[in-house]
């Protein structure tokens, strides 16, 4: 079969469409694409709709390539990739939702984000339809002797985010596990339509607290992709920064977290203690302890000055000096490891299929990192290993962490070493016609896609921010299968999916 | 383990003095206290955090609180795993139109006396999502709202602050 930008180019390709190609294809072109996914040759990195036609954003991993695939869906029908590839149900059910596109052959007629509770149906479509669907929802069936039900959420007993999950249980083992989302929904890609970029970018930083960073970085970078500029070198590396600070403070957390689940509080207070101080850094370094509305589109909203250099070095020497007796301490404890060790294991083939971003990826083989496979500045002159394990179990998502939390580290250091003088942020130039521009941006939890259109006026027209739970939500599911309900908390941390940013 | 226990034995305490309690906070909460049921509650308030709506902003906030620095359960005020065991109910987001029957659910669950908390700019009107048709709008849209603390997300040292004024009150209040 032909690569991926060969068969793109059968397509009609769009014009300013930055940095990677979008083609409005055939029926034809859209089924060999989705051929190529069902059969292993590329990855699926997003898919999402607009009124009257549907994108597919793909990954050529062969010579890393990314392109996006446009269809659109007469009579607001096109044909489901979700029949032939599984990793693209849930959006397809998502876009239908939304947009009131129906993928022709998808498996399954249910809702997912619209729980029939908003006063519109297909809120995002041309002409929405007034009537709310049906609140019903019918949950897989699962049959046999001696099973039971386990409702749980969408409150959930700790403090985290709503969601539902559907047990089906036999004694204390998990038969099935089905997820029920959509109760964070909050029209984000509605608000954005239109909206000012100022807007636009406050939301897109609100669109999973704990990335907020990420999706900062993520947003500006398509933003500057479709004007065609870069932001000023300081700022580029100011944001590497934050987006580092951001990493290493969500992975210890889920480090002390997920040992605190296996009822081992001691790592999770010594956790929480440098994850504190990770966070009062990030306050007295960027004035705000998530650097929240600190990136911005063409550059950085906030300078590092000496003070904030010493805060983040007195950090750095803080961690160094704790940490390494926590991971010994995670090493060496047997009834820590008994609950970790071969508990919630993704299988390797369904790790290849859904190619799952993050430490669910690289904890089962999949050597994948944005900063890496599509580098952007600076990582592309920085020094850093990506981690990368086989097992595929919590243990492996832990060490995974662990081993991030290093590289961050080393990352910083260099950051700080290299630190260019400069400009802070530069002028947006106006955009005289519509323009588009997408980003690949490694968060901590796994790549974010971020893909936008800007009118000629500069608002925007349309905004898509794609979490990278949407790939690794379903393998929770699938992870779970076998294990005993009790171990769902543990498993479930240590995937540390976003309900936010899949909710959007 | 061992040398860190005893690390822990032997080094000084991370645990910060509790801050002052804002005035604007206690007049907020004095006023909405007259309303209730009065009863002294020992110093004692267990809380539900609820998110009906948020980015997880306020959450990741809300966990720091129990961490060494803000040690919350100090001041008697503890996290509970359900609505039935909880006075206060501490609410995060915009509600959204899908997290409004949980949300009601959850409130009529608590017993009397309770108090609403609604932590976080977006709880307060819906901050950057109202008029979303996926959202309600801020908590008090949904339920009574006896203490608002803003920011975005607030530092855990304004949650404090807002609970400490509750306790305050509470205890205060006459039978």
């Amino acid at each position: 079969m032909a690569g991926l930008n060969q068969l793109l180019r059968k397509g009609e390709i769009a014009s300013n469409h930055r940095p990677w190609p979008r083609a409005v294809v055939t029926t034809e072109l859209w089924h060999e694409a989705v051929a190529g996914l069902a059969g292993g040759q590329w990855h699926l990195l997003g898919l999402w709709g607009e009124p009257g036609r549907v994108h597919m954003a793909l990954r050529d991993e062969s010579d890393e390539t990314i392109a996006v695939m446009t269809l659109d869906c007469e009579r607001r029908r096109y044909p489901s990739v979700a029949q032939h590839h599984p990793p693209a149900l849930r959006l397809e059910r998502a876009v239908r939702d939304l947009f009131g596109l129906e993928p022709v052959g998808l498996p399954d007629p249910r809702g997912w984000l619209d729980h029939g509770n908003w006063d519109v149906r297909q809120p995002l479509a041309a002409t929405p339809e007034r009537a709310p669907i049906d609140k019903a929802y019918a949950f897989l069936p699962a049959e046999g002797d001696g099973l039971h039900q386990i409702p749980v959420g969408p409150v959930h007993a700790g403090i985290i985010e709503p969601g539902h999950f559907r047990f089906t249980a036999n004694g204390e083992t998990v038969v099935r596990l089905e997820q029920r989302f959509g109760y964070v929904h909050k029209g984000i890609e509605g608000l954005m339509m239109g909206a000012s970029l100022e807007a636009a970018g406050k939301l897109a930083a609100r669109t999973s607290g704990d990335s907020t960073v990420a999706y900062g970085l993520a947003f500006a970078r398509a933003v500057e992709a479709a004007l065609g500029i870069d932001a000023p070198p300081r700022a580029i590396w100011l944001r590497a920064l934050m987006a580092e600070l951001e990493r290493i403070a969500n992975h210890l957390g889920d480090f002390g977290a997920i040992c605190n689940d296996a009822s081992f509080a001691l790592m999770q207070a010594h956790c929480a203690v440098l994850r504190e101080k990770t966070l009062r850094a990030a306050q007295a370094a960027f004035g705000h302890r998530l650097m929240r509305d600190r990136i911005v589109p063409g550059g950085v909203a906030a300078e590092l000055d000496g003070g904030g250099v010493s805060a983040i070095r007195t950090l750095i020497a803080d961690i160094k000096a704790l940490f390494p007796a926590l991971v010994e301490l995670y090493d060496n404890t047997a009834s820590l490891q008994d609950r970790t060790v071969t508990t919630g294991t993704v299988k390797p083939h369904l790790a290849r299929q859904y190619a799952p971003g993050g430490y669910v990826g690289r904890a089962c083989g999949r050597a994948f990192d944005a900063r890496k496979n599509f580098p952007y500045a600076p990582y592309d002159r920085l020094a850093f290993e990506v981690p990368v394990l086989d097992a595929g179990d919590v243990n492996a998502r832990v060490w995974i962490r662990i081993r991030e939390i290093e590289q961050s580290l080393a990352l910083i250091a260099q950051l700080l070493e290299a630190m260019p003088q400069g400009p802070l942020r530069i002028d947006l130039p106006q955009a005289s016609q519509t323009c588009e521009g997408m980003s690949l941006v490694e968060g901590f939890r796994g790549d974010i896609l971020a893909w936008l259109r800007l009118d000629a006026g500069g608002g925007i027209a349309r905004c898509h921010l794609r979490d990278p739970s949407w790939f690794q939500w379903p393998l929770l599911e699938a992870a779970i299968e076998d294990n005993i309900v009790a171990d769902f908390p543990l498993c479930n941390k240590s995937f540390n999916c976003s309900y936010s940013g899949h909710d959007l | 383990m061992r040398k860190l226990l005893f690390q822990s034995l032997v080094r000084t305490s991370l645990t910060e003095p509790a801050p002052s309690v804002d005035d604007a906070a206690l007049a907020e909460v004095g006023a909405a206290l007259a309303n209730t049921a009065r009863r002294r509650l020992g110093r004692s308030l267990s809380i539900r955090e609820v998110d009906a709506g948020s980015c997880n902003g306020c959450e990741l906030e809300i966990h720091a609180l129990g961490n060494a620095y803000y040690d919350l359960e100090r001041f008697g005020l503890r996290f509970v795993a359900s609505p039935r065991h909880a006075d206060v109910l501490l609410v995060t987001g915009p509600v959204t139109k899908n997290m409004r029957m949980a949300l009601e659910r959850t409130y009529n669950a608590t017993p009397n006396p309770k108090w609403v908390v609604a932590v976080g700019d977006c709880a307060r009107d819906g901050g950057c999502f109202a008029g979303s048709y996926a959202v309600v709008g801020g908590v008090s849209a949904v339920v009574p709202v006896d203490l608002h603390v803003p920011g975005c997300p607030p530092p855990p040292l304004e949650i404090l602050r807002g609970l400490l004024a509750l306790l305050e009150t509470a205890a205060t209040a006459q039978p």
